[in-house]
Formats: C-alpha cells, sequence, structure tokens
C-alpha cells in the first residue's frame, strides 16, 4: 500500500507474491468501501427520483449533455492510459511509464477543467441551491433538491478524481526515479483505484444528464 | 493446535519464564511506541486510548445515575443531561465499544492466532490509530466546548435545524473515527485472507478469528455509510438546505433509514468479536473441544449478513411502512437462530467439561447468562406490536445494555484477563480477578434488571426527571450502577498493580491449544521463532490427558 517501497519485500510478508495479493486485496476492499459510500446518495437520488420522477427529468434536461458527454469521453479515454501505464510498469519500460502516467493525469486535469466550467454555467444559469436558485414552473423546490443531489455526487465525485490526479502525479515521479522496477505493484493499485472513479462517472452521467431524455 | 508436530514451538515451553527477548523490550522511550508499526504495541495504543474514552463515558454515566436518583430534575438541568446521554452513547459506541475487542485484543492476537509475523498492514495499523486518537481530539473538543445534545442518533431535523449544540464538529469526529475502523477492517480481512501460517485452513481457524472476520466485514460495508450520512447531515447543517429538508420535499426519514443500515450492524460489531472470545475462553476452561466448531463459526458470518436487513426494526414507530414494518420483524427474529445456535453450542461444550473457574471463565459465564436475557429481550422489541408499548422506554435501554454491556464489555473483560499474561507476561492476581468478574455481575444486574420494569411500566428514556412512583426502581439502578462502578475500578487497579508485582506467567499459564501460546510471554517481535505450522483444529483439548498429567505431577 506504500508507494516508496522498493523491491524489498516488508517483513511481514514472505515473498513478493503475498505482498502483491495482499495490496491487490486490500485495494479491491477499499473500492467496496468506497461503493457503500456513494451508495447512500446513490440510494437518496433514487429515493427522490421515484418519488418526484417528472420534477427530476425537467430539472436533469437543464445540464449540458455536451460538457458530460465530452467528460465521459475524457475519463473513459484516461482510464485506458492507465491500464497502458500498468502494463509498462508490468513490462518494466520506465520512459513510456512515466509518459502514460502524465498523460493520465493530464486527461484527469482536462476532465477537472471542463467541470470547473460546467460548473460556471450552472451559477450563470442559477441552478445553485440555497445560494442563488430560481426555478421557472412549479416544483422549484423538488428540482432544488435534483440540483443539490447533482452538486453532492459531482462534488464528491470531483473529490475523488482530485487525489486520483494527485496520486498519479507522486507515482509519475517515483516512475522517474525507477521506484516501479520489479515491485509495480502501486501503480496497479492507483489503476485500480483510476477506474473505479470512472466508473461512478459512468454511472453519473445518465442518472443526472439522460435522466430528462425520452 | 501444533503441539505434535511442530518441534520449534516446543522451544520456549518452559514454565515460569519471562522471555527477556520480547516487543515490549525491542525499543524503549515514547518515540519507540509513537512510531511502531509492531501490531502488539498499537493494541496496547488503543487499550490506552479506549480507557481514556470509557472513563469520560462512565462519568458521564455516573452523573446521569445520581441525576436519576430523585424524581425532580434537581441536580442538573435537562439541557446539561441532554448533552450527558449524547456525549455518552457517542464516547461509548465509537470510542470504546467498536475499537475494544476488535482494535485492542484483536489487534494483539489475529497475527499471533493465525502464526503471522504482522498484520497485512502494518504502517497503516498505526495511522489507523493516529486517526482514531484525531478522531477522539475532535469529540473531546466538541464536548468541551459545550457538547451536543442531539443523542447519539443524530435524528434529523433536529440535528440539521434546531440543535444549538457543536453536532458538526462531533459528526467530523464520528467520520474520522470511521475511518480508522475502516482501514483496520481491511486490515484484519487481508490479514485473515493471506497471511495464515502453512496448514491453516479456513476451518482450522480459531472461533475468535471468525468472528473478527465477520466482524471486519460489517466494518468495512457499513461504516461507510454512516461516513456519507453524517456528511450529508452536516452540509445540510452547515448550508441550510439538504437532501433531509423537507423544505425541498427531502425526508427525515431517509437520514433514519441510512443512519440504522449502519447502527444495526454496527451493534454486530459490538457483539460478534465478544462471541469470539467467549468461544476461545468456553472450550479452554471446559478443557473441552468446542461443540460444533463450524456452527459456531458460520454463525458468526450468518449474523453478519443478517445484521444487513434488519435495520427497519429500529422504525417501527417512525411512519415506516406497515408491511415493511413486517418484514423486518420477521428477519430480526431470524437473528435469533445463529444467536441460539452459539449459545446452545457454548452450553454443549460445558456439558460434562472440567471446568475451573479461574476469572475469565466466570465472565464468560456472565455473558453466556446476560447475552442471553438481552438476546430475548430483543424479541420482544422486533415484534411490532409490543415496540409500540416499549418503544423508546428504558425497556429498550436495559435490552441493548444487556447485550452491550452485559456481552460485550463482559467478553472484553474476559478476553483482556486471559490474554493478560500473554501481553504483558504477568498474571492478575486471582483472587482479585474473581472477585471484581462478581461484584461486576451483581451491579450490572442490579443497574439494569430495574430498567426492564421502569420501561415495561412506560418509563420514557431521556428525561432527567419522572412520576415518583418509579423512584424505587429508579434507586436500586442508580446503587447498582455504584456496584459495577467498583468492579471496573479494581481490575484497572490490580492489573497496573501485576506489571510490575504480578506472578510470571510463562508461555501458556492456560495450557491453551491456540497459536498464540505457543510462543514466549511476552512473545518476540515477530510473535515466533519460527513460522508455526497447522495440522489439526485449534481446540485440541483433552480432559482425559489432562487428568493423568496432573496425576503424573502429584
Amino acid at each position: 500500500m506504500n508507494a516508496t517501497t522498493t523491491a524489498v519485500v516488508a517483513e511481514q510478508f514472505d515473498d513478493i507474491q503475498q505482498q502483491h495479493s495482499a495490496a491487490k486485496l486490500g485495494m479491491w476492499i477499499f473500492l467496496a468501501t468506497e461503493v457503500m459510500f456513494f451508495g447512500g446518495l446513490f440510494l437518496a437520488y433514487t429515493v427522490y427520483r421515484f418519488t418526484y420522477g417528472h420534477v427530476f427529468a425537467l430539472a436533469s434536461r437543464h445540464l449540458d449533455d455536451v460538457f458530460g458527454g465530452a467528460n465521459t469521453a475524457v475519463l473513459l479515454f484516461s482510464s485506458l492510459l492507465m491500464a497502458l501505464a500498468v502494463r509498462a510498469a508490468e513490462l518494466d519500460r520506465r520512459k513510456q511509464l512515466v509518459r502514460l502516467l502524465l498523460a493520465t493525469a493530464l486527461f484527469g486535469i482536462l476532465f477537472m477543467t471542463i467541470k470547473g466550467f460546467e460548473y460556471r454555467k450552472d451559477f450563470v444559469e442559477h441552478l445553485v441551491p440555497r445560494f442563488d436558485f430560481r426555478w421557472d414552473g412549479s416544483d422549484a423546490a423538488n428540482a432544488e433538491l435534483f440540483f443539490w443531489i447533482y452538486f453532492a455526487l459531482t462534488g464528491l465525485h470531483a473529490i475523488h478524481v482530485t487525489v486520483g490526479i494527485a496520486l498519479i502525479l507522486v507515482l509519475a515521479l517515483l516512475a522517474r526515479a525507477g521506484k516501479f522496477s520489479p515491485n509495480f505493484m502501486p501503480v496497479e493499485i492507483t489503476g485500480l483505484y483510476w477506474h473505479f472513479v470512472d466508473i461512478i462517472w459512468v454511472f453519473l452521467f445518465p442518472l443526472l444528464y439522460l435522466a430528462g431524455h425520452r | 493446535m501444533n503441539t505434535s508436530s511442530n518441534a520449534t514451538t516446543t522451544i520456549v515451553r518452559h514454565s515460569g519464564a519471562y522471555a527477556l527477548d520480547n516487543y515490549l523490550t525491542a525499543g524503549q522511550g515514547v518515540k519507540s511506541w509513537l512510531l511502531t508499526t509492531d501490531h502488539k504495541r498499537i493494541g496496547i495504543l488503543y487499550l490506552w486510548t479506549i480507557l481514556v474514552f470509557f472513563l469520560i463515558a462512565a462519568v458521564a454515566a455516573a452523573l446521569m445515575r445520581i441525576e436519576l436518583l430523585t424524581p425532580a430534575g434537581d441536580l442538573i438541568s435537562s439541557e446539561t443531561y441532554n448533552k450527558l446521554f449524547t456525549v455518552h452513547g457517542v464516547l461509548m459506541v465509537w470510542f470504546f465499544l467498536i475499537p475494544s475487542i476488535p482494535a485492542v485484543l484483536g489487534n494483539f492476537v489475529i497475527p499471533m492466532m493465525i502464526g503471522a509475523r504482522d498484520v497485512a498492514f502494518p504502517r497503516l495499523n498505526l495511522f489507523s490509530w493516529y486517526l482514531f486518537v484525531a478522531a477522539g481530539a475532535l469529540a473531546l473538543w466538541s464536548l468541551i466546548h459545550g457538547g451536543v445534545d442531539t443523542g447519539w442518533t443524530f435524528y434529523t431535523p433536529y440535528s440539521t435545524t434546531y440543535a444549538n449544540s457543536h453536532v458538526i464538529s462531533m459528526a467530523a469526529g464520528i467520520f474520522v473515527a470511521g475511518f480508522s475502523s475502516i482501514i483496520t477492517g481491511i486490515n484484519f480481512i487481508v490479514t485473515i485472507h493471506k497471511m495464515r501460517a502453512p496448514g491453516l485452513r479456513w476451518f482450522r481457524l480459531p472461533l475468535f478469528i471468525w468472528a473478527l472476520y465477520a466482524t471486519s466485514l460489517i466494518l468495512v460495508l457499513a461504516t461507510p455509510v454512516l461516513a456519507i450520512t453524517l456528511a450529508l447531515m452536516s452540509v445540510e447543517r452547515l448550508w441550510g438546505v439538504g437532501i433531509f429538508d423537507p423544505k425541498l420535499g427531502g425526508d427525515p426519514i431517509l437520514f433514519q433509514h441510512l443512519f440504522w443500515f449502519y447502527s444495526h450492524p454496527a451493534v454486530y460489531i459490538m457483539i460478534l468479536p465478544g462471541m469470539g472470545v467467549i468461544s476461545e475462553l468456553i472450550t479452554c476452561f471446559s478443557r473441552k473441544r468446542i461443540f460444533g466448531y463450524a456452527w459456531v463459526g458460520c454463525s458468526s458470518m450468518a449474523i453478519a449478513v443478517l445484521g444487513f436487513i434488519v435495520w427497519g426494526h429500529h422504525m417501527f414507530v417512525s411512519s415506516q411502512s406497515i408491511y415493511a414494518g413486517m418484514i423486518f420483524s420477521l428477519l430480526s427474529f431470524l437473528v435469533a437462530v445463529p444467536s441460539g445456535v452459539k449459545v446452545f453450542n457454548w452450553t454443549a461444550t460445558l456439558y460434562k467439561g472440567s471446568i475451573t473457574f479461574q476469572t475469565p471463565m466466570l465472565y464468560a459465564l456472565g455473558f453466556i447468562g446476560l447475552f442471553t436475557i438481552g438476546g430475548l429481550t430483543g424479541l420482544c422489541v422486533a415484534t411490532l406490536a409490543v415496540d409500540v408499548h416499549v418503544h423508546d422506554t428504558y425497556f429498550v435501554i436495559a435490552h441493548f445494555h444487556y447485550i452491550m454491556v452485559g456481552g460485550m464489555v463482559m467478553a472484553f473483560m474476559g478476553g483482556l484477563h486471559y490474554w493478560w499474561p500473554k501481553i504483558t507476561g504477568r498474571l492478575y492476581p486471582e483472587f482479585w480477578g474473581k472477585l471484581a468478574a462478581m461484584i461486576t455481575f451483581i451491579g450490572f444486574n442490579l443497574t439494569f434488571f430495574p430498567q426492564f420494569l421502569l420501561g415495561y411500566l412506560g418509563m420514557p428514556r431521556r428525561y432527567h426527571a419522572y412520576p415518583p412512583e418509579f423512584q424505587m426502581l429508579n434507586v436500586l439502578s442508580t446503587a447498582g450502577a455504584s456496584i459495577l462502578g467498583v468492579g471496573y475500578v479494581l481490575p484497572l487497579i490490580y492489573f497496573l498493580w501485576s506489571l510490575k508485582r504480578g506472578r510470571l506467567a510463562g508461555p501458556n499459564p492456560w495450557r491453551a491449544t491456540g497459536l498464540e501460546w505457543q510462543t514466549s510471554s511476552p512473545p518476540p517481535v515477530h510473535n515466533f521463532e519460527a513460522t508455526p505450522i497447522a495440522t489439526a483444529s485449534p481446540y485440541l483439548y483433552d480432559a482425559e490427558a489432562d487428568r493423568d498429567l496432573h496425576m503424573a505431577n502429584a
């Protein structure tokens, strides 16, 4: 679990295989906790979409499909880059690993930039609950609830993306110093985390942006 | 376990010895403790930390019991009383009970029981203790700055809108403590999966390991839900609107669903480890193999799984659908099945065993009785119609204290006495141990049994004043609490005394069969001289052989 360990097997393990499989299992269990963490908000979304389906559909149409769609593509592509980075680490191709990690991080940053512009647009269109929310038509309160959940879900996701970018940049630095040459496990488990963040978005996009489409 | 096969373990089996080269002497000074990654030392760090929180929460309980001596609210105001039961609940649940057996005894013995040198992620293990301390600091900050008056349940909309107290900082403390639990849970699961000694198959694992595996599953799957729930509640309090807010069409009951989705499984975080300890104690002090090993192990898993689908029984009177109530009631009854399996198997283990009544065994026997009462009254409150009558009364208080205190705390004390010689290399004084165990048992029953009656007669919980006809039972309860206090202070004194003056224990004072007893006391830094190999069940107790040995010695 620690990015700075070199090839040396930690003293509590018998061999590198045991260390690898322990690290991988640890990360999978952590991802299970993350699923449950997001699960609370997904449950809230589900309950209220059932209760206020019509308003949620109307509200969903105020979100910009272009921003959302572009971000989906950006994040999926960054996941591909991450998978290639893990492959490069396994094959001990140091230069390629550094470049792929930097590219992954770059696409992560691109995602956050697009998200930032989108938040700005939401603000200009008075879609921010509590601070500046205006809604023409009935059921304004329920629409506000939709946008509250929208900001909570995408905000929580954005925090995870930011953590992921930071981790990947640290990995890139360490990779340049040749830290992962036989122990590529830190790259692999960070990759798992990055794919998880990606998958969360894959669920967020249809639930939030496409709920209003017929 | 490997008594017959493993030559390496026999080297240290001379009795009365104190291993000089051990984990306690491996480093000196505060720094060697604060930077340790040794699971045994981290267990001890947790022990001191939870002791602090236990004492604070116990003082809160004592103040409440003193207030309840008289019907009038004459000692403390109702606001102070609200804050007292909140701090008592929050600290006891998240800062004492949840880390008690897992983080103290679990940290200490899990790697030793499975023949490992340490947990899978030792640095994360230390990190989780630091998180726990940070969380405790946040909780204490909230307490010192005026406390919280929402109760440990933080129900909305009171917590989000109306409470004038430090809700957010307390919730933040619990959030961070949850992170600490999650890390501990991940560490235990990975350790149990990946670090077992050669030959230690799943059905050769000690039942304590099964119990803590089940506990860890709950820790990692339920705690994140509490984290998001408390985060959403805090954000709603901060911003003024949120998903539990009726102004937006939000539903405060959703908070209760999410809260109990964590907090009911959390009840099993607070009892499963205790059951694991009792399984070890009963078999050791009956000198008999545990009856129905696989059933006891699997019932831990069954309790963990069922724990996730019964949360609605906390919400029978919350306007939840009556059909949901019926289903939750039925599912809650099902929990009695694996719990009953355990109690019957422990009883069957006792049957015709060569029982000795040493201190750990007294706690274990106390546990069985008290847990049974707590469990059976659990069926009462899981019954829809009865619950409508006793909901939010002292009946519920008595019920869950029989599980939490009569169950988990008794098991924790039993386990602490049992493994104390392993932890410190010295024995506690047996006479005082037995005395404290009996005082605890008597004091506990006198404290909480009257509360069943109070609740049945209709005294609601969380009030600092009450009608005069309830005074007699309240006085009994307060008297019991003072006896219970003596039962807890005594071990504190003689445990500290035994650190320097206690009789040397030797590697295996109980002639127990688990792997943790096959190494010196206190254990060396890496637990074993050589990795042990398991060839059979962990419970090869044989009363006949014991008797022969006894005769030969005589």
